[in-house]
Order: structure tokens, then C-alpha cells, then sequence
């Protein structure tokens, strides 16, 4: 197949052999369980158990909120002893309202209907169960999944593509998912395709994952409509824009969806629950996690229940060789700090890494050099060299008319500055508080409108005043001049 | 020699009329920047520049007698809308926001005078008479007007809590330019 070239992009050194080759390991069911309300991008799911409830796995702890939103289930059988603030998995540290589950070790699952033939199923029946089963995007943005399945309704679409790129360094958990359970992955993927109401699917795998690639190929069989393709191995090859142009050889407007185009896209772990959870009813209560880099004692890639805190699985895969340099929640490219190991992991979680000073490799930043190295590695045309300067001198304006809102943050840039300058951090930095601006200017609109509202009320008030007040006296005049002609009588 | 006389005072005459009716017609009430000033700025007439109202303000500012950044509820958005307009610049890297605050009535010593929201100019403030008043967050602007009248002093400014939807990331730091 004719694959196009994409623009930029980095290749990083992969670091994959260090957990590839181990195959997913079910991780112990930890005692505590910390399940945050809100472990996708949208409205927080509202809790419909109570503090000393007793659930059951899979029963079914909050339910989605709003259109873009995802149910929370239980991951294991026990009892709930808090429904309050925790620390969230995310890098400012501030709490989020999470419900903490007491696993009682029985493991018991709630009674599920049998399974279904998901063929005898249409589009909206299979989206409502995938709403249910809260599958969220499980590549890392946490987009609810169900959202994506219904963009048919709004787009004409042509092509369904996986995404099992996994272009982020260390990561092997979609890796290790594809070759284990590719006739899971495949049935998820025809499920979704019924969904969508397309023909095709291209099934990308970047071609440093052979193994993957021979498993999907097999499964697939000589299933007309889906095709795999090997991807060169290229960062940011996952990210989704990125790769629908690589195999379309369409670019993605600016600030709009590959549906625009007619392309949606689908991460093979999101495939897999899908599968899940439209055959067997079965909800996202469970995701396979790598725990890698220099630091960690046994690289492993587990399947670990949603909530398990961090700190167990540094413990399961053996601690740490060495104090790690630097804790991330996700690849190293683009993943988050992890300032507390007590944070759970959640649906969105693909990596625990633990990377030693080495891996790191921090810099002390110098002065820019204007070599362009940012420019030509920027996967998205854009030039960090400028966008940095303007941010750096608070012109955030002028940042945004040089492209800022089309950055991925994939951090190709700060990765080949020879000056180490972090512009991923200053494109972070601005894009978050160009939205905290927005917020500013809205509410500004929304003072003046509550202001002038008021000063109309005011006036109507005063003028009802005055006419009553008029009404009254007319009304006294009237009862004065008849009492006088009473009188007269 | 003649005909240049008249042709000048004709022409004199034509275009002196069209000025003097072009001011009679034409006429513009006031600074017109004044107004589209005031337009921008909230229109809370809370006070806080010290002014008596968003009127005054924009007066000020339209005869640069006031700085650009002088309206505390508009924040560095208006600050630089304003700069934009009257093209003045200023050095955003040097104005400190002013962490955003919200008031807060303290139940338990609210007696429901009513007081309160009579005053508050965006209406931020609910409750009856003899009933605990309560703060609608996203309509205050902490203007700080319900302070002075509260004869408990039960209202109190907080500043807004940052959430994981209001979070990001710093300004990156760089030792170099230290």
C-alpha cells in the first residue's frame, strides 16, 4: 500500500526490548481501590452508591453526566468506605472527587446478561453499550469512546483506522495486546466498523512491532474491508492526524476533526474493550499497564484494575534498581510527572515509567542559537522558534496568529533543541492560559449582560413606582372630590 | 485679475458653506472613543478603579488620564483590548493579576437584612428577607460593594479555588536569563 510522507517528527531512541518480550501479567487486586469520578475529558460521572454500600465487580458506581461523559463501574467486589476528594492523576496534583473501594478479596462478579452476537445489533444499540461500559479513548486523551462511534451520524465516512502505532518510546502495552488477543482486537474492530457504517478499516502498526503485525494479519485473515499497514517508525506516527495523513495522504484542517475527512480513529485497546463489552457486557474496569525504564527493578506489562495505585505496581514489578530521576504516567515523550505514587492508575493510563538521570538527560537550557532544528522536526509545520520568543514576552496573541492552537504538544521540538529551551513547556504554558483568558473575556461578556439587566429591572421598578404612586393620588382625588360633592348634598 | 478674485472668493464661499453645514449635521456628541471604550469596559459601575463609574472610567482613559490597566474585574484581557485600542503599549510581563477572588457569606452570621444584594451589580448575590443569602460565584465580580453594607460582616472575599478544568501548566523559567 502507497503510504505519504508526513512533515517533521523525531525518532528517539525506543527502549522498547525492555518490556516487549514479557507477556501481560495479571496484577494482584490491590486492598484499596481509588476510583476518581472523573477519568476521561468531559463532565464528571455522578455516584449513584453510598459510603458502607457493598458492590459487586462490575456493578456500576457513578453514571455518566451530559453528553460527553463516561460511567465509572466497579473494579472488583467490596465495600465503598469513602466518596470524597483524592489526589488526581494528573500533574497539579489537586484532588478529585474519587470513591475509595475496599476490595474483599472474593473477586465476584455482578450477574451478567450472555453474551450477544453483536451482528444482530445496530449502530445505536452498540454505541449505547459501549456508553455503558464506559470505554473511554485508551490511547491517552480519554475522549469517551461511544461520542466517536456516533460521529457517523454527523460526518459521512468512509474509513475506520486503528491506531496501534504506539510511537511513544518504552510503551509495549498495545504491543503486547496485539499479539495476545488480535482475534479480540479484530472482532472490537469489525464491531466498531458496524458501528461507524464503514467499509474499510486500515489497521496501522508501526514496523518495529513484527510480531504484532504477523498476529493482527492472521486474525484478520481474509476479512474483505480490513487491512493491515506497516507504518514507518516515526514520532509522533500515533498521534491521529499524523496518521491518517500517512495513510490517506490527507491533511486534517486546522482545529477539526479526521472526521471532517471522513476517517475516525481508534486505539487497538479501545477496540479490545469494545469487543468486551458489546459481546459479553463486560464494563472498563481493567487496562494493561507497562511499568519500564532504567529505574524499575522487573519491566513488566500488567493488566491492572482501574484504581490500583501507582505505588502497588512499582512494588509488584521488584521497586526500583536506582532512585529514578524522574516518575511519568505515560510515554517520555509526552507523558505526565507523577508527583505522588499514590495515585491511581485510571482508564487513560498506558505506562508507569521510572526513568533514571541517565535517561533523562536534563539539560540547563542556553541561549537560542536559531539553527531551526525545532522547525524542521515540528510534525505539525508550525515554527517553535517564534511561537517560544513571543510566549516567553507574554505576547500570547501573537503566539496563537503563528499557529499555537494547532501544536500537538508531541514535544518533537524541545527533544532536537541543541539548547535544550523548553518550547513544549511554553506551548503548554500558553495554550493553558490562552483558555484561562477566554474564560476571563466570558466572563466579563457575561458582567456586562447581568449589569445592564439589572439597570433595565431597576428602571422598570422605578417607573411601576411612579405609576402607582400616580394611580394612588389620581384615586385619592377622585374619593376627596365625591366626598366633597357628598358633603354639599 | 478680477475673474481670479471672484473664482477664489466663490470658492470660498462654497466650501466655508459646506464646513459650516457639515458642523451643523455632522455633528458628534461628545468623544466618540468614549463611548467605544465604555463598550468594552464590564459595566458592573462597580468602582473598584476609582472612579464612579465605568462612565468616568472611560472618560479618563479616553483623555489618557488613567492607565490602561486600571479596571481590576476585566483582567490583562481588557488591559490588552485597551493598550490595542488606544494604542498605547504596555509590558504584560511586569502586571501582576490579581488573583481572582469570590465573595463568600458566612451562614452563620447572616441575618438576611437584604442589604447585600440590593447593592450587588450583577445581581451575584440571592435571598429574601430573613433568609440566608447565598453568592452565585460565576456572576461575582469581587467588587467588594456587599462588604461595606453587611452589618454583620458576614461577607468575606475568597480567592477562587483552582481546579483540575482551571489548572495549567506555569510559565517555563529559564536560568540564563536570570
Amino acid at each position: 500500500m502507497k503510504l505519504f510522507r508526513i512533515r517533521g517528527g523525531v525518532h528517539p531512541q525506543e527502549h522498547k526490548q525492555l518490556s516487549a518480550h514479557k507477556a501481560i501479567e495479571v496484577m494482584p487486586m490491590p486492598e484499596l481501590l481509588r476510583i476518581p469520578l472523573q477519568q476521561h475529558i468531559g463532565s464528571p460521572a455522578v455516584p449513584v452508591v453510598r459510603k458502607g454500600d457493598s458492590v459487586l465487580k462490575g456493578q456500576l458506581l457513578a453514571h455518566a453526566q451530559g453528553m460527553i461523559s463516561a460511567p465509572v463501574h466497579a473494579p472488583t467486589s467490596g465495600r465503598i468506605i469513602a466518596i470524597g476528594k483524592h489526589i488526581a492523576p494528573h500533574p497539579s496534583g489537586l484532588p478529585v472527587r474519587t470513591i475509595t473501594l475496599k476490595a474483599d478479596g472474593n473477586d465476584r462478579w455482578i450477574d451478567l446478561p450472555g453474551p450477544v452476537d453483536p451482528f444482530t445489533l445496530d449502530a445505536n444499540e452498540i454505541s449505547e453499550r459501549v456508553a455503558a461500559a464506559g470505554i473511554v479513548g485508551m490511547g491517552g486523551a480519554s475522549f469517551p469512546s461511544a461520542v466517536k462511534l456516533n460521529l457517523g451520524k454527523r460526518f459521512s465516512l468512509h474509513t475506520l483506522v486503528i491506531n496501534g502505532a504506539e510511537c511513544e518510546p518504552y510503551l509495549t502495552c498495545d504491543d503486547r495486546l496485539m499479539r495476545e488477543h488480535a482475534t479480540e482486537i479484530l472482532d472490537g474492530v469489525r464491531i466498531m466498523m458496524r458501528a461507524l457504517g464503514v467499509a474499510h478499516c486500515l489497521f496501522a502498526i508501526e514496523s518495529n512491532k513484527a510480531q504484532a503485525h504477523e498476529a493482527i494479519s492472521k486474525a484478520a485473515g481474509n476479512h474483505n474491508g480490513i487491512r493491515t499497514v506497516k507504518v514507518p517508525v516515526r514520532y509522533p506516527m500515533g498521534s491521529e492526524k499524523h496518521l491518517v495523513q500517512t495513510l490517506t495522504g490527507e491533511e486534517t484542517p486546522a482545529r477539526a476533526l479526521t472526521a471532517d475527512i471522513g476517517v475516525v480513529v481508534h486505539n487497538v485497546a479501545t477496540a479490545f474493550a469494545v469487543h468486551e463489552a458489546v459481546r459479553f457486557h463486560l464494563p472498563l474496569i481493567s487496562r494493561v499497564v507497562t511499568v519500564s525504564g532504567g529505574a524499575i527493578k522487573h519491566p513488566r506489562n500488567l493488566r491492572v484494575a482501574v484504581g490500583t495505585p501507582v505505588r502497588e505496581l512499582l512494588a509488584h514489578c521488584g521497586g526500583f534498581r536506582e532512585e529514578p530521576a524522574r516518575l511519568l504516567s505515560g510515554g517520555p515523550m509526552m507523558g505526565q510527572p507523577i508527583i505522588n505514587t499514590g495515585i491511581p492508575v485510571v482508564k487513560g493510563s498506558n505506562a508507569v515509567l521510572a526513568l533514571t538521570a541517565a535517561e533523562t538527560a536534563t539539560h540547563p537550557a542556553m541561549p537560542c542559537i536559531r539553527c531551526g532544528s525545532c522547525v524542521k522536526a515540528c510534525p505539525c509545520g508550525l515554527v517553535p522558534v517564534e511561537i517560544s520568543a513571543r510566549t516567553r514576552h507574554g505576547d500570547l496573541q501573537g503566539a496563537a496568529d503563528l499557529g499555537l492552537m494547532d501544536c500537538i504538544s508531541c514535544g518533537s521540538c524541545a527533544y532536537v533543541c541543541p539548547s535544550h529551551l523548553p518550547l513544549v513547556q511554553y506551548f503548554n504554558y500558553a495554550k493553558g492560559e490562552l483558555t484561562a483568558r477566554q474564560r476571563a473575556e466570558h466572563k466579563q461578556k457575561e458582567t456586562k449582560r447581568l449589569a445592564e439587566q439589572r439597570a433595565e429591572r431597576i428602571a422598570r421598578e422605578k417607573k411601576a413606582k411612579r405609576e402607582a404612586m400616580m394611580r394612588r393620588r389620581q384615586a385619592a382625588r377622585k374619593r376627596t372630590k365625591s366626598e366633597k360633592a357628598g358633603a354639599n348634598v | 485679475m478680477l475673474a481670479a478674485i471672484t473664482s477664489l472668493m466663490l470658492l470660498g464661499f462654497a466650501l466655508g458653506s459646506l464646513l459650516g453645514l457639515a458642523s451643523r449635521y455632522l455633528k458628534v456628541e461628545g468623544n466618540p472613543l468614549q463611548k467605544e471604550i465604555e463598550e468594552m469596559l464590564p459595566g458592573s459601575q462597580c468602582g473598584q478603579c476609582g472612579y464612579p463609574g465605568c462612565a468616568a472610567a472611560a472618560e479618563a482613559l479616553a483623555n489618557s488620564r488613567a492607565p490602561v490597566t486600571l479596571c481590576p474585574p476585566g483582567g490583562v484581557v481588557l488591559a490588552e483590548a485597551l493598550a490595542g485600542k488606544l494604542g498605547v503599549s504596555i509590558d504584560l510581563s511586569t502586571l501582576e493579576e490579581k488573583q481572582p477572588m469570590v465573595a463568600f457569606v458566612n451562614e452563620g452570621l447572616c441575618i438576611g437584612c437584604g442589604r447585600c444584594y440590593k447593592r450587588c451589580p450583577t445581581d451575584a448575590l440571592v435571598g429574601g428577607p430573613k433568609q440566608i443569602h447565598v453568592v452565585i460565584s460565576d456572576s461575582c465580580t469581587a467588587c467588594e460593594k456587599c462588604i461595606d453594607v453587611c452589618p454583620t460582616a458576614c461577607i468575606e472575599m475568597r480567592p477562587i479555588p483552582v481546579t483540575l478544568q482551571t489548572w495549567h501548566w506555569p510559565k517555563p523559567s529559564l536560568a540564563y536569563t536570570a
